[in-house]
């Protein structure tokens, strides 16, 4: 039994950060702001009961983050205090790290609908492949393959709905419609 | 029987057949990968099956759903890093017997109980599937209103140790859902005037930010892990007969995965831990157990291989999603307009049974490629992480992307998959979101239903099964009161 105590206590145990803390106050601000929206953002009516009313649900759903972030925010201070590990700067590094890629990915959409999506995959795969240091002719090389492959297997097998570039519009008819179609 | 008649007769096509074999393999060899999951892949896949009819993209979504775990053990077994979060128990016991040079055997013994896990759980389903169909058109709207209640109550409770957060969360999730105009009067919710707001948030884009994004975002900013696995000598079929050795461990660990996997919220992480104690309980060496003991494997794979079925139960026969996978189902059934629920078990028993003969099938199939391209497989899992985040994040676009053409679904999932890389960096669970505004927009739907109907607060529980489900719903809260209270007297004795 005591074998299987600690196989529970394996597979349950959490590490908490510091920045966990962050995290916690940060909902329960949200939290807040939305409850003190609560009497603009929803339509309130007067001869209505409370649980008939248009806002009824996401104001039960934002007392609901209230409540629970409450209790979030204060064990979390517990946790900050005596057993969370970690530094926060260097944890709010990684957040804001995650924001370049998310920059690339909202470049790449921007691009797409212009340049088209088989050229635009294929150089944002080459490119990243090359920011994240891999940068051998046969890692750049797998990078244009993952590109190539997931446009063949979505627009030409599965035919997603992408549009086709607006470059396309130059290509000759024949193979401007076969673009359009299939890349 | 007749039944099962057309229920093949609705498989027994090509397209069905090509998407079964398509989603077993994928789902084997996305299983593993460490690092990408059966729900990233879902999550990126689903826009791509709405065109498709819905057996086809069904069965395709239920094959990676279905075969993802099979793959999962094989890193979990010869890198000591599972490829799915549920095969962790799994290294345990397997990583050991790599060491030990025993390899092939524990990656047999896992398929082998991974097979037998998956087959009796959809076994039970298809011989438990006529009750149902009589217990299903039982649920009016109050019993599916408190249903969903008990499921977020376990959704909560089920993640010990972070259940403020998951309770928080999952009203977050909630919140989502009712973003924009409701349906009834056609208000406005929370639009804070601006029309991209009016439609509300989309389920596809959210899951696609917080599953398939983050994941992309996680990994590109982490770090490559370089692991090589050990190369594989031996054949892979001595485990596989030895699974059928321990019918004692394999049976009860599809059991424990069945019923686990019925209930919303609990699924395979618990199912797992039963079985595994279980098999503690009744090996004649359970101090084996853990350091590369046979019984380990198969109590572990036996039971997270058996959950993907049964958690198909409360979907089909209540409209009801129990996890983030069957959550995500669930809008491939509404962009076809099926309906899950009570009248889906009454009309369409035979579209039911023609998903659980796809999730049997899957089985034979998953094993069989397992079998012959383990080897091959290797090269997949030591894909360097940052390199896979490159293939999610423009994977991730098809998915975003391709629902409406809409850069403000792209803005929206790039801000979700920045939420939940801080969720999955703090240890924090995403699925309580998920769940939250797939079971809030079933609730409130049922509950303003329902409403007509009451007159006093009695009257929500005045029928037999609405009473049952509330009965649960007190019993599960007591117990998780009861649980608290343990634990904070034992830590105040260790202090």
């Amino acid at each position: 039994m005591e074998h299987s105590e600690t196989e529970a206590v394996r597979h349950t145990a959490h590490t908490y950060h510091k920045a966990e803390f962050i995290f916690a106050l940060a909902a329960f601000a949200v939290a807040l702001f939305l409850l003190s929206q609560s009497g603009s953002q929803v339509t309130w009516s007067s001869s209505k009961a409370l649980v008939n009313q248009p806002g009824f649900w996401p104001v039960m759903a934002i007392v609901g983050m209230v409540i629970f972030g409450t209790g979030e925010l204060f064990v979390s201070v517990r946790r900050f205090r005596h057993e969370a590990e970690g530094a926060i700067p260097t944890e709010l590094f990684h957040w804001l790290r995650a924001i370049e890629y998310a920059a690339w990915f909202l470049i790449y959409v921007t691009i797409v609908p212009i340049v088209g999506y088989l050229p635009t995959t294929i150089v944002f795969c080459v490119l990243l492949t090359w920011r994240l240091g891999y940068r051998t002719r046969n890692q750049l090389l797998a990078g244009a393959l993952t590109g190539l492959a997931v446009v063949v297997v979505f627009k030409s097998f599965l035919s997603v709905k992408i549009p086709g570039g607006q470059s396309y519009e130059y290509l000759p008819d024949g193979l401007r419609n076969f673009m359009i179609l299939y890349f | 029987m007749e039944i099962l008649g057309s229920a093949l007769d609705i498989i027994l096509r090509v397209d069905v057949i090509l998407a079964l074999l398509i989603g077993s393999i994928g789902g084997v060899i996305i299983g593993a990968i460490p690092g990408v999951g059966p729900a990233i892949a879902i999550a990126i896949l689903l826009p791509a099956t709405f065109s498709l009819e819905p057996v086809v993209g069904l069965t395709l979504l239920l094959g990676i759903y279905g075969s993802a775990m099979f793959g999962g053990a094989i890193p979990a077994i010869l890198m000591n890093t599972p490829g799915t979060p549920v095969n962790a128990l799994t290294t345990y016991d397997g990583y050991p017997m790599t060491q030990r040079g025993e390899a092939p055997r524990a990656l047999s013994l896992a398929y082998g109980a991974s097979f037998v896990g998956g087959v009796i759980s959809v076994v039970c389903l298809m011989a438990f599937a006529p009750f149902l169909a009589k217990i299903a058109p039982l649920f009016g709207s109050r019993e599916i209103f408190l249903a969903t209640i008990l499921g977020m109550l376990l959704v909560v409770i089920a993640h010990r140790g972070r259940s403020l957060a998951a309770g928080a969360l999952l009203f977050f999730g909630i919140f989502l859902e009712s973003i924009g105009l409701e349906p009834v009067q056609y208000t406005k919710r929370y639009t804070f005037d601006q029309s991209w707001l009016a439609s509300g948030v989309d389920l596809i884009v959210l899951v696609l930010g917080l599953f398939a994004l983050s994941q992309a975002f996680v990994l590109l900013v982490g770090k490559d892990n370089p692991v090589k696995p050990p190369k594989l000598e031996g054949g892979l079929f001595r485990g596989l007969r030895e699974v059928f050795r321990f019918p004692q461990i394999a049976v009860p660990g599809a059991g424990f995965g069945t019923v686990m996997g019925i209930i919303p919220g609990v699924g395979e992480f618990t199912a797992q831990f039963l079985s595994y104690t279980w098999a503690q309980k009744i090996s004649p060496n359970p101090e084996r157990i853990g350091k590369g003991a046979s019984e380990g494997i198969i109590a572990s794979e036996a039971a997270n291989n058996a959950v993907p079925a049964a958690a198909m139960i409360p979907l089909l026969a209540l409209g009801i999603p129990g996890e983030a996978l069957t959550a995500m189902m669930l809008s491939v059934f509404y962009v076809h307009n099926i309906v899950p629920g009570p009248n889906l078990f009454r009309d369409q028993m035979d579209f039911v049974m023609a998903l659980y003969l796809c999730l049997l099938i899957l089985n034979f199939l998953a094993l069989i490629f397992l079998m012959f391209a383990t080897r091959p497989l290797l090269k997949v899992v030591s894909i360097p992480n940052r390199f896979l985040g490159m293939a999610i994040l423009t994977l991730s676009f098809v998915g975003v992307y391709s629902l409406r053409n809409s850069m403000t679904d792209c803005v929206m999932a790039a801000a979700f998959g920045l939420l939940g890389l801080v969720l999955k960096r703090l240890d924090l669970p995403i699925v309580p979101i998920i769940l939250g505004m797939v079971l809030g927009g079933i609730a409130e739907s049922r509950f303003r239903t329902s409403l007509p109907r009451i007159d006093g607060v009695l009257d929500w529980i005045n029928r037999p099964i609405a009473a049952g489900i509330f009965a649960l719903i007190v019993l599960v809260l007591l117990i998780h009161i009861r649980a608290l209270l343990k634990g904070r007297n034992a830590a105040a004795m260790k202090a």
